[in-house]
């Protein structure tokens, strides 16, 4: 147990190493999206053109957007950059370092999805078919066809099932050209931004090095400081309701005695550790009013320290809680712990 | 056992991490649902659109209730609303903040459907075949309205006789799907920017009064926990004394019975405690017998006093 926990909090503690697992399963998610969307070119002059890039560029950008929103750091890069000053100096390199790594991590997957798209043609397919050059692949001496015509015919080509124009150009023509041009442009895209990448990761330390390990450093420290100050409140928050029902319960045993002061009772001498825990609630009606005031009447948020049993006792419904009454002032000193 | 609960546990300690993997587990859900859903359109005029748009609204109502329904923070949240104030203020950021945390969460699912169906085109086709200008489609423009009415409705079937090889039910069909995955990608794009604001500019606002918000709505939920742990312990200590009350007094009625047999002295104390002087089948038989028929009160304070 302890085993897992550590594991789990080992992947949990290092930021950046959770950022990258949420990178490389986005970008499998992503070639994941483009095989099992449904392409679906409509085959029309106006429309490839629009569908085909839309297709090649909006999820990229969805992708993105989307790696900005699962990273944690984006809450915490707008409140560094918009709190007040206070005690404590503001760094732009820190803001700046925090956003251009969160941006990096999110051009993963919208880089993949351009790439497998490009790779793939269908897309670069679609949207240009209508600008192929029929003078060259084809043949362009069609007098019967206008333009319009022209280029109804040629918006068929993705569709090979209703393409009739073989005799202008052939369909299996046009598909290998555009489709060559595709995985050109996919190649050389991946080409450039793996140069990109290796450029900025060998080029940066001989620039301020210095300033950006301690951008680096700092950055990790913003990190850790929120994560601890949530664990800190979670578990203040734990000890602040264990105390608080505990004196509930207690509140309600007190008033539970001065309510029954009248009947001749054995002091509880040797009560036992079980009988403690039962906090004084003994029977059903009394555990139905513990239950009924949980909900009408929830202790306040104000713990008070345990050496003075002030009766802040649920005295039942109804009552002014200003004055405690005689008896029970006379147990609350019998209880008093002085 | 021992380590699965507390692993069980732990998960369960933080309780926002247990609701996204409920939220992330029913948006999985939705789209296996999908997937495994046999659409099949009517291909009849006035049957297509209400079957179209309400396979593609229904399901995404269902789910967003499933999406309350299973997330504990709802009832704590109305449970916080409709409380009597008592001695304790109520904060309405608090339950602002619950609320839409609830929300958001809930919508995750339903809108996860629509993207589906939207992306896959299906439900579009079949809602809005019939309402297409059939002019613009050759097979359609040299017939009656009636009858291109009636084949236009008849799009989305394939295998139907009439449409089996026709190139223009393919246009169609190809036209609308188009526009359903530009409709699903759209919406898509559009949610993903108000998300991303919505995470950008949330700190520009009030940010000390959320941190508050979501302390005191964390609390809650402990708190909540802790007391149902408390009850939990309690009620188990005071079963335990009851019923021991109950073998008490059944002991104390069969010494009052025979009283005349003779009782050996206590050697075996410690398993005749255990036995709490109930030794054989017919005293057996009469303790149960009245556990059914007179099971006793609920009071266990003369059993702590003792």
């Amino acid at each position: 147990m302890d085993k897992f926990r550590m594991i789990f909090q080992f992947f949990q503690s290092n930021q950046e190493s959770f950022m990258n697992g949420i990178c490389g399963i986005m970008a499998l998610a992503s070639t994941q999206m483009y095989s099992a969307f449904d392409f679906n070119c409509p085959c029309l002059p106006r429309y490839n053109l629009a569908y085909g890039l839309g297709i090649l560029l909006v999820p990229p950008f969805i992708l993105f957007l989307l790696g900005f929103v699962l990273n944690n750091n984006i809450s915490m890069l707008a409140e560094e950059w918009r709190r007040p000053q206070g005690q404590r100096g503001k760094d732009p390199a820190v803001l700046r370092y925090m956003f251009c790594s969160m941006a990096q991590r999110a051009m993963i997957a919208p880089a993949v999805w351009v790439s497998v798209t490009l790779l793939d043609g269908k897309c670069i397919t679609c949207a240009f078919c209508t600008s192929v050059p029929v003078e060259t692949l084809g043949n362009a001496s069609h007098p019967r066809l206008s333009q319009g015509e022209i280029q109804r015919v040629l918006a068929r080509i993705p569709c090979k099932e209703i393409y009739n124009g073989q005799q202008l150009i052939a369909n299996e023509v046009a598909v290998r050209y555009l489709r060559c041009i595709s995985q050109a442009l996919g190649w050389c895209f991946v080409l450039l931004m793996t140069t990109l990448a290796f450029l900025v990761r060998s080029l940066r330390p001989c620039f301020s090095q210095a300033a950006f390990l301690k951008s680096r450093y700092w950055s990790h420290y913003i990190d850790i400081e929120r994560k601890l100050f949530d664990e800190t409140c979670a578990e203040h928050a734990r000890s602040f309701a264990k105390v608080c029902i505990q004196q509930f319960f207690e509140g309600m045993s007190t008033d539970l005695v001065a309510a029954r002061c009248h009947l001749p009772r054995k002091a509880p001498v040797d009560a036992g550790e079980a009988a403690k825990k039962l906090l004084g609630i003994t029977d059903q009606s009394t555990m139905n009013m513990a239950l009924k005031s949980w909900h009408r009447c929830k202790p306040p948020l104000h713990l008070h320290p345990p050496a003075l049993p002030t009766g802040n006792g649920w005295a039942g419904e109804g009552q002014p809680l200003t004055h405690p009454s005689a008896p029970r002032r006379e147990t609350a000193a019998y209880y008093s712990w002085v | 056992m021992d380590r699965f609960r507390m692993i069980f546990q732990y998960f369960q300690s933080n309780s926002e991490s247990v609701m996204n993997g409920i939220c992330g587990l029913l948006a999985l859900a939705s789209v296996k649902m999908y997937t495994s859903f046999d659409f099949s359109c009517p291909c009849l005029p006035q049957y297509n659109m209400a079957y179209g748009l309400g396979i593609m609204f229904m399901p995404p109502v269902i789910l967003f209730l499933c999406g309350l329904i299973l997330n504990r923070q709802s009832l704590a949240m109305l449970e916080e609303w409709r409380r009597p104030q008592g001695r304790r203020k109520k904060d309405l950021a608090v339950i602002r903040y619950m609320c839409s945390s609830i929300m958001q969460r809930a919508m995750v699912a339903p809108v996860v459907w629509i993207v589906v169906t939207l992306l896959d085109g299906k439900c579009l086709i079949c809602a809005f075949s019939g309402s297409l200008d059939p002019e613009k489609f050759v097979g359609f423009a040299n017939v009656s309205a009636v009858q291109a009415q009636q084949l236009l409705a008849k799009v989305p079937c394939k295998d139907d006789e009439l449409m089996r090889n026709s190139p223009s039910r393919k246009a169609v069909s190809r036209y609308l799907r188009c526009w359903s995955q530009a409709l699903g990608w759209s919406i898509l794009l559009i949610l993903i920017i108000a998300a991303f604001l919505a995470r950008w500019l949330r700190p520009c606002f009030n940010q000390a009064t959320l941190l508050q918000a979501r302390h005191w709505s964390n609390y809650i939920d402990i708190e909540q926990k802790i007391f149902e742990e408390t009850c939990c312990e309690h009620s188990r200590l005071f079963a335990h004394k009851c019923i021991l009350h109950f073998f008490e007094s059944m002991r104390q009625e069969i010494k009052l019975h025979s009283f005349s047999l003779p009782r050996e002295a206590e050697e075996a104390e410690g398993e005749e405690d255990l036995l709490r002087g109930i030794t054989d089948q017919d005293q057996v038989n009469k303790l149960l017998k009245t556990w059914y028929y007179e099971k006793p009160p609920l009071d266990v304070s003369q059993a702590t006093q003792r």
